[in-house]
């Protein structure tokens, strides 16, 4: 078996075992990270200096019986989180140069651990979109390929550069966020496993912010058992964090094995429709039947404003990324254009520095929270979201948990979907609405589509509730035995 | 394209151009006046493409006026549990290198702006 195909559960008893070094781990990550990263720029920046000083001390470490959980375990950075003394770019020309004096707090967690970060993951312009095309870094390949074409296909986003490196095998795991779905929706487009924890779970601070009601931290990894890993490692409160939940991080490595034998999954009928794609909907039915084998009970819910969770996140977020965002300004850090008065360089700086995406979503969210249109559209959306919450918090009264596909579709070819920007928010139809609500939710891989491609399963959980959301997922995840490999992976193709 | 647009909707349940007063969507000196809110400059010569693209978006999120909200406190959070407060104590400073280490333009240990009193 090829060190780059471990699993973080095996590497971790391999590297305890001292049947493989954490150096050697290392070196063959980076080793891929050449060898692909040239196609599929999942990487923006690769730190492998860095990544080979710091498998040393994991090596160190577990010599000594001082390793901690993740010693030696190599991990992609989304470009999202703020790493000291190494360039972040959030995908944006604005922040082109910025290296941040500090470390997030979810990577000095990974770092207290003792992973190793090889470099920092592409992302969709400040975690703005679904496909990764709007990175000012160029865009990422997904390693996965259509039956009988060479098209390259987006990995999702906005993590999609994190969901690449895994899914060829550039590295064990990645750290993503979520706002949207922009970790749950580039998983089921790369065949992994990624968990958007509760809202408050995982420490927001040093994370390039976007949305601050909905971003949230998250892994992903090729099983859910090493996203629970990883998760375990992110998680945990931060007083720097005034939204951080002071609750203590549950075992969720052991919350895998649970099983669901008597659990009641909720199958919410409003996400049903007469328009998705027979394979998803088939692939949702076996979904529920592997669960009922495993002893759970199926129960129809209704979540009746689920229709609306996309209308409301793009007045939301929006709103909120043109307050965040308002501090680009060309005076503190980044990009500064333009020469005559301070508002030209605001203006100019803006204009160079951000994307058209970008552009859109500040232009949008200043015009909702304008004087005479605040009420009509930023107070009614944060109302709909109150009904959104509402409507998960009586399903939860039902059942323990929610299973939904993850996406209306496989991943798409680059290119698709880009000539009008609703089109392309239709991806987030399925995962808006658990982001609106701050519960947890994640997606498996559970099946390939006709043109065998991956298609992933959402479980939905209770607020704090990972560890169901765990236990269901691994059953899906058991069941479905999923084992298909990308085309474009370390080694060469599959 | 709005036309296209309104089908792809249709086929998950939005009907996002009903109801929509054409008097209602932004005309160009709106699109310019948000853009100097937003303190983003454009060209005339996109003035266009933006407005058709906004409007879009506007149109589509128009739907939200068909639901009841009446007596509906707003949700303004993500977190399921009150904001903590801390004690208002000094906790951090003294590092000016630090913050200053990204200024696009500084003199000493100041960031510097075009001279904006006469």
């Amino acid at each position: 078996m090829m060190l780059t195909d471990f699993s973080i559960a095996e590497a971790r008893d391999a590297l305890r075992a001292k049947k493989v070094s954490a150096r050697e781990l290392t070196a063959a990550h980076l080793d891929a990270v050449a060898a692909l990263n040239p196609r599929l720029n999942a990487f923006i920046t690769v730190t492998p200096e860095l990544a080979e000083r710091q498998a040393e001390a994991a090596d160190a470490a577990i010599a000594s019986g001082t390793a901690g959980a993740l010693a030696g375990i190599p991990l992609a950075i989304k470009d999202l989180f703020c790493t000291e003394g190494v360039r972040t770019t959030a995908g944006s020309r604005i922040l082109g140069n910025f290296v941040p004096p500090y470390e997030s707090t979810v990577s000095a967690n990974l770092l207290r651990d003792g992973a190793v970060f090889l470099g920092k993951a592409n992302l969709d312009e400040f975690a703005m979109g679904s496909s990764n095309m709007t990175s000012a870094f160029g865009a990422v390949e997904n390693p996965w390929k259509r039956r009988d074409s060479d098209a390259a296909l987006v990995p999702g986003g906005s993590s999609g550069g994190s969901a690449a490196a895994v899914s060829a095998r550039m590295a064990m795991g990645a750290t993503g966020t979520d706002t949207g779905g922009s970790i749950r929706q580039p998983a089921a487009f790369c065949g992994l496993a990624g968990i958007k924890p509760s809202y408050g779970r995982c420490s927001r601070w040093g994370v390039v912010a976007f949305a601050s009601s909905l971003d949230q931290p998250g892994p992903f990894a090729r099983s859910v058992r090493d996203c629970a890993i990883l998760l375990g490692s992110m998680a945990g409160f931060d007083a720097k964090d005034s939204t951080s939940v002071g609750m203590a991080v549950p075992d969720y490595e052991a919350a895998c094995r649970r099983g669901v034998r008597g659990l009641r999954i909720g199958v919410p009928r409003e996400y049903r429709n007469d328009n998705m794609p027979e394979e998803i909907e088939k692939l949702w039915q076996q979904g529920l039947a592997w669960l009922r084998d495993a002893g759970a009970e199926i129960v129809d819910v209704s979540l009746p404003h689920t229709k609306y969770g996309l209308a409301t996140y793009y007045i939301v977020a929006p709103a909120e990324a043109s307050s965040n965002l308002a501090r680009y300004d060309g005076v503190r850090f980044g990009l500064r254009a333009g020469d005559g008065d301070l508002t030209d360089i605001y203006e100019r700086t803006r204009a160079a520095g951000f994307g058209a995406e970008v552009k859109r979503r500040i232009m949008i969210g200043t015009y909702v929270l304008s004087a005479g249109y605040y009420d009509a559209y930023y107070l009614r959306a944060q109302k709909v979201r109150a009904l959104i919450l509402k409507d998960f918090s009586d399903a939860f009264t039902q059942v323990d948990a929610l299973l939904t596909p993850t996406a209306p579709s496989a991943a798409f070819a680059q290119g698709e979907k880009m000539d009008d920007p609703v089109a392309m928010y239709l991806n987030d139809i399925f995962t808006v609405p658990a982001s609106m609500a701050g519960v947890p939710a994640m997606s498996v891989p559970a099946g390939l589509s006709a043109q065998g491609l991956p298609l992933g399963l959402q479980v939905i959980g209770r607020p704090y509730d990972e560890e169901t959301v765990f236990a269901v997922s691994q059953v899906i995840e058991d069941s479905a035995a999923f084992s298909a490999r990308p085309a474009v992976i370390a080694g060469g193709r599959a | 394209m709005v036309r296209r647009l309104a089908a792809r909707l249709a086929c998950w349940g939005f009907s996002p151009l009903e109801g929509i007063d054409p008097n209602m969507s932004l005309d160009s000196a709106t699109v310019r006046r948000i853009a100097k809110l937003a303190r983003i400059r454009v060209e005339e010569a996109d003035i266009a493409r933006l407005q058709g693209e906004l409007n879009g978006i506007l149109g589509w999120i128009e739907q939200l006026a068909e639901v009841d909200v009446e007596g509906v406190e707003p949700l303004t959070g993500g977190a399921q549990i009150a904001l903590r407060l801390r004690e208002d104590l000094v906790t951090d400073g003294g590092i000016p290198e630090q913050i200053l280490s990204n200024a696009p333009d500084r003199v000493g240990a100041f960031f510097t702006v075009p001279k904006v009193v006469e």
